[in-house]
């Protein structure tokens, strides 16, 4: 039996919220408890017993560390023990066994465990104190003697060592081998253009800090509320790492600030707070800087080539689209950069290639639509300069390229409704009305531009277990180990229950954040309510008809003969649809039955063989508006219109919220984001929020969002698609084209900062290239 | 735990009995500092990059008056806030162009517990000041200067030298610069003076740890602006960043002009920041346009002039034309009687703007 695990405080939607409809934009449920305080974050959990680590971090990239000198941090009062390579317990050796569910080929970064350093701010040290002051302090005078090697940081340095990766992480496609001859098409094509594309560094900046408080038992058992995106994959890495059984590790996340990936994999803090827990055997919280957030995985370094070649009439004839990319010495990081570019546009010849380059930087780690952000973006430049090449309108181009079935393989989509994203967009948007050439309006000393962009992400989905139990009361507790990194999980999971049982939405608990709760699969690639949600209506479905069955047994109860479809769960009740006066209350039904609580569990496996005769995407249209001021080289983003095709929406507003944030978030890859590295130290040097720039809101304007709505049963049972990572795709792209029309001027680096948009001293304005 | 004293003071006397270390400068480790609103000090505390023993809170202090002198000079208290200066109605009514440039700084955060005397002595910095795992001569004097020939897309293109190329961050100081600023000082053995505002802080040369030129122990108590009334109309703080807020300027330019009756230029002021380790002011730049006809005057001149001798250390050569255009752009702006192009000031000036 699935207990309601108290611990967890799992929200419930307020009483009065009544019933609700799938669809319907119902608020979060964890929204009073988020912004009242009383959620419970990593780090905000305690113990009498509690103890503080900080870490320690490397200044060089690549070298040995030599002597550790802690003398004066051990004298500092309060300070406990400064653990290294040298002291810290013991781990297993086997570089398997830190690998968790999400790792990519190689061998994880094994904190602590030796004297090697791998990139600039691997951790080094823990220093374990009283209280977090005295470790702060401590952590200052631990002086490092390291002997430094030559390291490589540069992606462009290193391009002759570019190589194929391996293909080990779960998820990851590696280009499709070609179709047709896209380089004899290009040679042959009457119009052709071949673009460079580069993308730095980003990290993620969740608002939340990474943060692990491992509470020990008095029978050694931890508990560790760790910032993940997966419970069940940290305690895995933590079982494995250490050798700890099963039942001497829970791992729970029931909030979660924000991660946008970077809480796919476990991060150092977590083995780094449970190496303290079992070498002072008490519990301990380790939470990182904001400075330490530039610490581990990040958005890779990209370098692009795009290649289009199409008749005078708009026809693609050839794509060739090739991405080169940073990886670490210690591990294949791979993410689907080119793919999208066989996908997209149908097109007879096109040809994909995909390479990474180890450098000394920690591995990087999926970052919101990784792959796609950058991949697409320089599809859908390239897509835009061809229109421009052509004298055709963006948006024409695209309509008369649309792919109706996959143009690799030629499977159809589960479905597709990115024509109507087009239409519906661009009627919202105005574009009509838009001017065909560059530099067409002006007002006052901006240029106004309007551009476009196509976007996609897969549709995936994974397996999960969850278990639905329904309490005398009439209270449905829902059970899953999914997270909530801010999506809304709490509230749509609750929406599928009550819908499929009829209750009022506070009548049902969805608790999640807890390994030792059904399995579950890592919040990450948009898959949780395709996936979560499904495992739900299933174990909702079953427990229909369990009811149908106990109610049938019931003298005179009317059910005998009813099946599932004859039946209605409305009000608390189930009832006949034919006749509603064969109708009863479901807690009377338990009651009488003597049930105090009934279960059922479902284990959701994905129909693979059904779903791989088809191509499973979510797909998007994204229009903008940009102001331009090419002396001074601003850009204001005033107006996007984003038509979203993601399957059924189980919440429109929570929905809304996932893709408005993203376009915030493309407006800030397009203008904002980079982490910059001194490559003579080997280090990222804009490490703080002040100068790691993301948009403010002053930098936000009109964002308008619509969903063009297709149930996609292939997906998932639910019909939804996800929503988590298409709101992303392709703004960056339409903002870059939009600066094209304004100025005449194409940029083909990101971010899209003030020094490569403002207008250069010689020379017309369309000639330079950012 | 970080073994520091904190001390409050309640007259200026107590606290500068006990302050000795150089208000806004270093060194990193030691001596007694005062704290006022800490929106600078206490974040250098934070990542270790400033470390005194003694703090003396002086928010006690009676330095916190925004008043009109005998004399028809402004006085600014030290320990009023940046937010209440800026919102002053004898700083908004005869000093539009510093209320424009403290709210086009920082956050409304931190302009509401920033102190006037905290802006003037925040650090000259770069992100290799305060990263303490890499070297920097600011930091640690003799260590190196990596922004040379490395990230130095923010540095400095003027007045810059071998030891340090970091910029000034304030907004107010540019402002102040251009406003003919002075600045009270105390010391402790009872003195006082006063310090025109281009000589408060200072170009980096061999000491890029000093970025001011008070001395050990002092204390700002005021800062006196004089009478600028025929300048206000045309006010005009302009600044370039990566983002519309929360981000120092790539460049930020402080005009102002007094424009007379039949449209001449009577009085030109012309600071610049972002660019230097203080804000960066020529008189010979202004005096270019002064008798000029405001609607033919020679602003490009003007714009030449001021950043004669300008040097980009690669990544940040974009500022010096953005420099020049920045310039020319808000000279324009003062004209047209436009105050600023951020803020609540940019965002009306925005929405007012008729559509064509």
């Amino acid at each position: 039996m699935t207990e309601l695990i108290q611990d967890l405080h799992a929200p419930t939607a307020p009483e009065g919220t009544g019933p609700i409809a799938i669809g319907a934009p119902v608020s979060r449920t964890d929204g009073r408890a988020k912004v009242t305080g009383s959620a419970k974050y990593a780090a905000e959990h305690t113990a009498d017993d509690l103890c503080f680590g900080v870490v320690v971090n490397s200044t060089i990239a690549r070298g040995r560390i030599l002597h550790i000198d802690d003398a004066e941090a051990l004298q500092c009062p309060g300070v406990l023990r400064v653990i290294t390579h040298l002291n810290r317990p013991r781990t297993r050796r086997i570089g398997l066994f830190f690998k968790d569910m999400t790792a990519p080929g190689g061998t994880p970064l094994k904190p602590l465990y030796d004297d090697v350093i791998h990139y600039s701010g691997q951790p080094v040290a823990l220093v374990v104190a009283e209280t977090f002051e005295a470790a702060r302090h401590a952590a200052t005078l631990v002086r490092l003697t390291c002997a430094a090697e030559p390291h490589e940081t540069r992606l462009a340095d290193g391009l002759g060592r570019a190589r194929k990766p391996s293909r080990l992480k779960a998820g990851y496609s590696p280009p499709p081998a070609a179709k047709g001859d896209a380089e004899a098409a290009y040679a042959a094509a009457p119009v052709k253009l071949e673009s460079y594309f580069y993308s730095g560094v980003e990290h993620h900046n969740p608002m939340e800090l990474f943060a692990s408080t491992v509470i020990r038992g008095p029978d050694g058992h931890l508990t560790i509320y760790d910032k993940t995106q997966s419970s069940q994959n940290s305690r895995w890495y933590v079982s494995h790492v250490f050798g700890l059984p099963k039942h001497k590790v829970t791992v729970r996340n029931p909030w979660v600030g924000g991660a946008f990936g970077s809480g796919l994999r476990p991060q150092y803090q977590l083995p780094l707070a449970v190496m303290a827990s079992l070498a002072l055997e008490r519990s301990v919280r380790v939470v990182l800087t904001r400075q330490q957030m530039f610490t581990f995985g990040h958005r890779p370094e990209t370098l692009q080539r795009v290649r289009l070649a199409a008749e005078r009439d708009g026809t693609l004839v050839a794509i060739a689209h090739e991405a080169v990319a940073e990886t670490s010495r210690l591990e294949d990081y791979v993410e689907v950069v080119v793919n999208w570019s066989g996908q997209l546009y149908r097109c007879a010849n096109i040809q994909l290639g995909y390479k990474v380059v180890p450098l000394d930087h920690h591995t990087p780690i999926d970052m919101r639509a990784p792959g796609a952000a950058h991949g697409v973006h320089a599809l859908e430049i390239a897509m835009d300069e061809l229109a421009s090449a052509l004298d055709m309108d963006p948006l024409a181009l695209r309509l008369h390229n649309h792919a109706d079935r996959s143009p690799m393989d030629d499977l159809p989509f589960s479905t597709k409704t990115l024509r109507e994203c087009y239409a519906q967009g661009a009627e919202r948007f105005g574009w009509a009305a838009r001017a065909p050439l560059p530099r067409a309006r002006r007002e006052g000393n901006e240029w106004v531009g309007w551009g476009m962009a196509t976007g996609t992400w897969d549709a995936l989905q994974l397996f999960a277990r969850a278990s639905a139990v329904l309490h005398a009361d009439g209270r449905l507790v829902v059970s899953s180990a999914a997270t909530d990194i801010g999506t809304g999980t709490y509230t749509v999971m609750a929406m599928i229950a009550a819908e499929a049982l009829g209750l009022p939405l506070e009548r049902v608990t969805f608790q999640l954040g807890d390994s030792t709760l059904p399995v579950a699969p890592i919040q990450g690639g948009s898959s949780h309510v395709a996936t979560v949600g499904s495992a739900v209506a299933g174990a909702c479905t079953k427990l229909r008809e369990r009811l149908l069955r106990m109610a049938g047994r019931l003298p005179g109860s009317g059910f005998a003969d009813a099946r599932l479809e004859h039946v209605r769960f409305e009000g608390g009740r189930m009832q006949l649809a034919a006749g509603p006066a064969v109708s009863i209350d479901l807690c009377d039904l338990l009651a009488r039955a003597g049930e105090t609580r009934i279960e059922e569990k479902y284990l959701l496996l994905p129909n693979v063989l059904q779903q791989k005769k088809y191509v499973r995407a979510t797909h998007s249209a994204v229009f903008c508006e940009v102001r331009v001021d090419e002396e001074l080289g601003t850009v204001r983003v005033t107006r996007v219109v984003s038509a979203i095709d993601a399957g059924r929406i189980i919440n429109a507003k929570t929905a809304r919220s996932q893709v408005t944030g993203a376009v915030v978030w493309g407006i800030s890859q397009a203008l904002h984001e980079e982490t910059h590295a001194d490559h003579a130290l080997g280090r990222f040097m804009n490490h703080d929020l002040g100068e790691y720039h993301v948009a403010v809101n002053a930098d936000v304007h009109d964002i308008d969002v619509l969903f063009v709505e297709a149930p996609d049963p292939i997906v998932s049972r639910l019909g939804a698609k996800g929503v988590g990572e298409i709101g992303i795709v392709g703004v960056a792209a339409a903002i870059s084209n939009a600066i094209f029309h304004a100025t005449g001027k194409r940029i083909h680096s990101t971010p899209m900062t003030p020094d490569k948009v403002m207008r250069s001293d010689s020379g017309p304005a369309g000639a330079a290239q950012g | 735990m970080n073994p520091i004293t904190f001390e409050r003071a309640a007259a200026s006397e107590a606290a500068l009995a006990r302050a000795d270390a150089i208000p806004g400068s270093g060194p990193r480790a030691g001596g007694a500092r005062f704290i006022a609103g800490g929106t600078n000090l206490l974040d250098l505390m934070k990542a270790d990059v400033m470390r005194p023993a003694t703090l003396v809170d002086i928010n006690a202090l009676a330095l916190d008056r925004i008043e009109r002198q005998d004399d028809g000079t402004l006085s600014l208290g030290a320990l009023a806030r940046n937010a209440d200066t800026a919102r002053h109605p004898l700083v908004r009514e005869g000093y539009p162009l510093l209320s424009a440039a403290i709210l086009a700084a920082a956050s409304p955060q931190i302009r509401n517990m920033a102190s006037n005397g905290g802006n003037l002595l925040q650090r000259t910095r770069c992100s290799y000041f305060y990263d303490t795992g890499v070297p920097c001569n600011k930091r640690n004097p003799g260590s190196g200067c990596p922004a040379i020939g490395g990230l130095n897309r923010q540095h400095a293109i003027l007045g810059a030298s071998a030891h340090c190329i970091a910029t000034h961050p304030s907004d107010m100081c540019v402002a102040l610069a251009a406003l003919d600023a002075r600045v009270h000082v105390r010391s402790r053995d009872g003195g006082a003076r006063t310090v025109p505002f281009a000589d408060l802080h200072r170009l980096p040369e061999d000491r890029p740890d000093l970025d001011t030129t008070l001395q050990a122990g002092e204390l700002i108590s005021h800062i006196e602006l004089p009478p600028a009334d025929g300048l206000a109309a045309h006010s005009t703080y302009l600044k370039v960043r990566d983002r519309a807020s929360y981000a120092f300027a790539l460049v930020s330019v402080a005009a102002a002009l007094e424009i007379d009756a039949d449209g001449r230029i009577r009085d030109a002021r012309l600071a610049i920041g972002g660019v230097a380790h203080k804000p960066w002011r020529l008189r010979a730049a202004e005096q270019l346009l002064v008798g000029q006809p405001s609607a033919a005057a020679p602003f490009a001149g003007a714009a030449e002039a001021l950043l004669a001798g300008a040097r980009g250390q690669g990544q940040n050569d974009f500022k010096i034309p953005l420099a020049r255009r920045a310039v020319v752009r808000a000279l324009e702006m003062a004209v047209a009687g436009v105050l600023s192009n951020t803020g609540a000031d940019g965002a009306r000036t925005q929405a007012e703007r008729p559509t064509p």
